[in-house]
């Protein structure tokens, strides 16, 4: 695993979680778990992440802000929807205001259930993220070469 | 000797600046009780910053970091020759001048925020660096670094304050908390990234380097107090450069971020008080 | 050398003839013929002084009964203009400042006659402030014409008196011309009262209530001045027999050099006395320019570059250097919290007027080689930037720094002067960093330590201010409001002009030391030693060679890197574009950047008042110490 996947920065968004995920997403970077030992630094800020991380279900207010911030992220990048409201809308999928998981707006490439997830589980989530980041990374050199 | 010292500069700033960077998280990780990522992660995050897509939000922003980092190397380089050294931290000024310029340049309210407060803290270090040279005037005659260096004894005997001076406004210079108030290292702050919002892949690792650059020249400044033509003294200066190094690591984790107006408060008031009476006294004696 | 009379009198009928035109048009032609025809006589003037040989000095006019005649009938009318408008606006304190100080001069001249003297001398010094004031003066007269016709398109409720306006700038510089080529102190006298009574007119332009309070502080504290400029003569002439300027730095006479430099920090607007300056900013752009920054208040420091021998170690030269030096930190922390943009130009000329004023106070050849050289660089970058706020006003309607954000994407041409100017007065490596660099190290070497730390804080304040501004214009922020450039050609004529001297003044900046600058100060103190050393012009020419070439370089690699543009972020909350956010309520709310004033910190009502208390008390024990050694 090169470049990328030694030092992805993570982007947290919260659609219209609960709070129960953020916590866990939070205690990733508590000692005990420690994600930085990994690379991964939580990042707020859009531009400079490399993976978007969503918890909660999408609603109508939510919706535009997680397309803006995600096409203010420079490729490569992945999602990763972490919490099963984020994957699918979870308890709330049939209220009136939640549109549903987080692929309904973007492209999800992982998905980590659980609710709340576990820290554990968001750690091997991003970890999956890893090699699915290393493997759009080499497409968009490919691209990139073939366009220059 | 100096084109060497220069190029020396150029080539290993970014490597020793990374290394400390390094180094610097990892002692963070172990003073919070974690374990901390490796002592080369700044180079991944260099080297993926680099692969990933050009964003922008405008087409000035990348132009004014190049000018930033190259300010900066040039100002370094200077340092390194042995040039002069008031002349050296006015390019240091100008060159930080392109920063906040480029973060102003987004019109964007976190960047400008934060290009305001890096404003503040150029303020809050200008009259201790102005007075660092004056220092360095007085106790060795000549504003010269290689006249500086070359004296028998070292400059620190003759000025202590202004070291305790500068080591204070080094703290905002490196963007360590309790003055980390434009941009921080440390993730999620009310200001996002402050002045680096905006920046992404290329121009934010240009920013970084330059970051590098900058770490490297102020522990230069460092060693300015202790080396003299004797050998040894300059194994001391790169010992008490290290030790500067980790009190600024440790002051970071030890404090919570101030206000502008006590950052500019508290620089001002050390630096009359420690630079502004140890030249006092200097001018006194002589 | 028979050109002075010719270069006094050119301007001084233009002023004549300008009120009697009737149209535009043909003002503009008296305008652009007195502006040409002042810069050929200034530079014949140049010419002759150095095909005679040039770096001497030329004195001449011993016998002039008939021009001295003149100049008390002068005296008496501007005594006359001063006393009238005193009694219409009800300002009786001010004719007694007037009457004391005309009649003081008179009863000298007459009744203690000084013989022997020449009345007039050419050399280095007087040489350059008449290229200044006939180059940057003759193109703000120039920027005049189109300016005045924009500012009563803009200004409909201000009655159009634009040829009283040109006449007053033309009299002006025609007094300045004679100020600075007097030797005899009563000559001077009369150039200088001119020049207060000048600047009073211009200030009360408009006859708002606002203008005429202003016009008269200013009148006042000049006049005030002028007082102590007559004391000096008075007592020169029954003490020492002598009104010569040479003579006074020669006999370093204690009080007349005190007196002298008292007037001379009145004119240069230091404090206690700044205010007058900062109310002179109501007065149209032009004369803010040519008297309130590029011209008329470097009499002043012209006056104390010439006493600067006197003045070395005296405690005169305490007082004004320390004066200096407190003008110069006080005045820019005032700036910072300063909006307006020509009230960010007024308090940055006392600012810098201050460092001025400290270096001559030092009175060494390398503080007098920094103040000449920051006085050349200060009025050029001034009067540029004082002529693009302005075009900048008439423009947009206002010169609040606020609205000139992104100013670089809806006046484009006006915004580069501005950062040009900008640039100039305190970016490295130009003029005036240069000349900081030389006075902070001759402030050492003098042993003045508050002067060093005044420098060191005041230049971090300096800094703040015009960082701000300019990142201010340099925002690309897209606005849909629409902005029609309203700026005439002649406005223009004489800002790229101010632009190119300004860029040649930094290309050439050995040669003007070597050439310019070090000879005058030879000629000041009969010897100087090189300033700039060879290592300092290398480092320099590093610099100079780095901000041209290094923007631009970065500019040709970036302009072709692929980028993905992306709205900046707001939280993910844009609206689309860059200026619009959705707000809590769902709505479309703009986007509003302001900068920080910090006005609790740096107000102006803040520090001005114990500023002002601080610089009067110290101003007057030292006086009153001085006064007592000599009775």
């Amino acid at each position: 695993m090169a470049k990328l996947a030694k030092s992805p920065w993570l982007l947290h968004y919260d659609g219209s979680s609960c709070n129960g995920c953020d916590i866990e997403v939070l205690a990733c970077t508590t000692p005990k778990y420690d994600v930085e030992r990994f690379g991964i630094i939580n990042t707020g800020d859009p531009f400079q992440a490399d993976i978007l991380m969503v918890t909660g279900g999408v609603n109508h207010q939510s919706e535009n802000v997680i397309k803006q911030i995600y096409s203010q992220m420079p490729d490569p990048k992945v999602v990763v929807a972490v919490g099963i409201c984020a994957c699918t809308g979870g308890v709330f999928k049939e209220c009136y205001n939640i549109k549903g998981g987080v692929d309904t707006v973007i492209p999800v490439d992982v998905y980590v259930p659980g609710c709340a997830a576990r820290p554990e589980s968001i750690i091997d989530g991003v970890v999956k993220a890893l090699e699915i980041l290393e493997k759009k990374r080499e497409a968009y050199a490919a691209r990139k070469k073939a366009g220059a | 000797m100096d084109a060497v010292r220069v190029i020396l500069y150029i080539l290993l700033a970014p490597v020793i600046g990374g290394l400390l960077d390094g180094l610097d998280r990892r002692i963070s990780a172990r003073m919070q009780g974690r374990q901390g990522p490796p002592i080369l992660q700044p180079f991944y995050d260099l080297s993926k910053l680099f692969s990933k897509e050009m964003i922008a939000v405008n087409n000035v922003q990348m132009l004014l970091n190049l000018s930033y980092l190259v300010f900066f190397v040039i100002a370094g380089s200077m340092l390194f020759a042995g040039a002069d050294i008031l002349m050296c931290l006015f390019l240091v000024s100008t060159a930080d001048m392109f920063l906040v310029m480029a973060a102003s340049s987004d019109s964007s309210p976190y960047s400008s925020i934060g290009a305001n407060r890096e404003m503040v803290q150029l303020m809050a270090c200008e009259p201790m660096l102005l007075l660092l040279a004056v220092g360095f005037y007085l106790a060795t005659g000549s504003f010269q670094v290689s006249e500086i260096v070359s004296g028998d004894i070292s400059a620190i005997a003759a000025m202590p304050g202004f070291l305790i001076g500068f080591l204070f406004i080094t703290g905002v210079k490196l963007r360590k908390s309790p003055f980390d108030l434009s941009t921080s290292h440390h993730a999620h702050q009310e200001v996002v990234k402050g002045l680096t919002t905006e920046m992404s892949g290329t121009t934010f690792a240009i920013m970084t380097i330059t970051e590098y650059y900058e770490m490297v020249m102020l522990l230069g400044i460092v060693a300015l107090f202790f080396a003299n033509s004797t050998w040894w003294s300059w194994i001391i200066a790169v010992l008490f450069c290290l030790i500067a190094f980790f009190i600024e690591v440790f002051i970071d984790n030890v404090s919570a971020r101030v206000k502008w107006d006590k950052l500019l408060g508290g620089c001002w008031a050390v630096t009359l008080v420690a630079g502004g009476l140890n030249g006092l006294i200097l001018m006194i004696i002589q | 050398m028979g050109i002075i009379p010719i270069l006094i009198l050119w301007p001084a009928l233009a002023a004549l003839i300008l009120p009697v035109m009737p149209s535009h048009r043909l003002r503009a032609a008296v305008v652009y013929t007195a502006s040409a025809g002042m810069m050929i006589f200034a530079v014949i003037l140049l010419a002759g002084w150095i095909s005679a040989g040039g770096g001497t000095t030329v004195t001449l006019y011993a016998e002039t009964e008939l021009a001295d005649h003149l100049m008390i009938a002068g005296d008496l009318v501007l005594m006359a203009v001063v006393t009238v408008l005193s009694i219409r606006y009800r300002k009786y304190p001010v004719i007694f400042l007037s009457v004391a100080q005309t009649f003081g001069v008179i009863w000298a001249e007459l009744v203690h006659p000084a013989h022997g003297g020449m009345h007039m001398r050419v050399d280095g010094l007087s040489l350059l402030l008449s290229m200044i004031a006939a180059f940057v003066g003759g193109m703000i007269c120039i920027y005049a014409v189109g300016y005045m016709k924009a500012y009563h398109e803009h200004h409909k409720e201000y009655k159009d008196r634009t040829g009283f306006f040109l006449s007053m700038l033309f009299l002006f510089l025609a007094a300045m011309f004679g100020l600075v080529l007097s030797e005899n102190l009563i000559w001077m006298y009369f150039f200088w009262e001119i020049t207060s009574v000048v600047s009073f007119l211009l200030i009360g332009y408009t006859r708002t209530e606002e203008a005429i309070i202003n016009c008269f502080r200013a009148l006042w504290m000049n006049l005030l001045g002028g007082l102590g400029f007559a004391i000096a003569i008075i007592y020169m002439s029954l003490e020492l027999g002598t009104v010569q300027l040479t003579d006074a730095v020669m006999l370093k006479a204690a009080l007349p050099v005190a007196m002298l430099a008292f007037a001379a920090l009145i004119k240069s607007a230091q404090l206690p006395f700044s205010s007058w300056l900062l109310g002179a900013m109501v007065a149209p752009t032009p004369s803010s320019a040519l008297l309130h920054s590029a011209t008329m208040v470097k009499a002043g420091v012209y006056l104390l570059i010439r006493l600067a021998p006197a003045l070395s170690g005296s405690l005169s030269g305490q007082l004004v250097s320390f004066i200096g030096g407190f003008t110069f930190i006080v005045a820019s922390m005032m700036a910072i919290a300063q909006t307006d943009g020509k009230k960010i130009l007024a308090f940055s000329t006392i600012s810098n007027l201050g460092l001025i004023v400290a270096c001559t106070g030092i009175g060494v050849e390398e503080t007098i080689w920094a103040a000449i050289l920051l006085m050349i660089f200060h009025s050029v970058a001034k009067s540029m930037l004082f002529q693009a706020v302005g075009s900048i006003e008439n423009s947009l309607g206002t010169r609040d720094v606020e609205a000139m954000h992104g100013l670089i994407l809806r006046l484009p041409k006006l915004t580069y002067i501005v950062g040009i100017g900008i640039a100039g007065m305190y970016l490295a490596p130009f003029g005036m960093l240069i000349s900081k660099w030389v006075a902070l190290k001759s402030f050492i070497d003098a042993h003045n330590y508050l002067l060093v730390v005044f420098v060191a804080f005041g230049s971090a304040s300096t800094m703040l201010y015009w960082t701000k501004w300019l990142s201010k214009l340099i925002s690309m922020h897209r606005t849909n409001e629409p902005v029609t450039d309203k700026t005439h050609v002649d406005q223009y004529i004489s800002m790229y002009m101010h632009a190119a001297i300004m860029l040649l003044l930094c290309l050439l900046l050995p040669w003007i030391s070597f050439h310019i600058v070090e000879p005058i100060v030879k000629t000041l103190f009969g010897n100087a030693h090189e300033v700039l050393s060879m290592g300092v012009l290398t480092t320099m020419a590093i610099m100079l060679i780095s901000i041209i070439f290094v923007p631009a370089v970065m500019f040709v690699l970036t302009d072709n890197a692929r980028r993905q543009y992306v709205p900046i972020y707001m939280s993910g909350a844009n609206k689309g574009d860059n200026t619009y956010f959705i707000n809590s309520f769902g709505e479309p709310e703009h986007l509003y950047l302001r900068n920080w004033y910090m006005k609790p910190q740096f107000g102006m009502d803040k520090l001005m008042g114990p500023s002002t208390v601080v610089a009067a008390g110290v101003l007057i024990v030292i006086m009153t110490m001085i006064i007592g050694g000599v009775m």
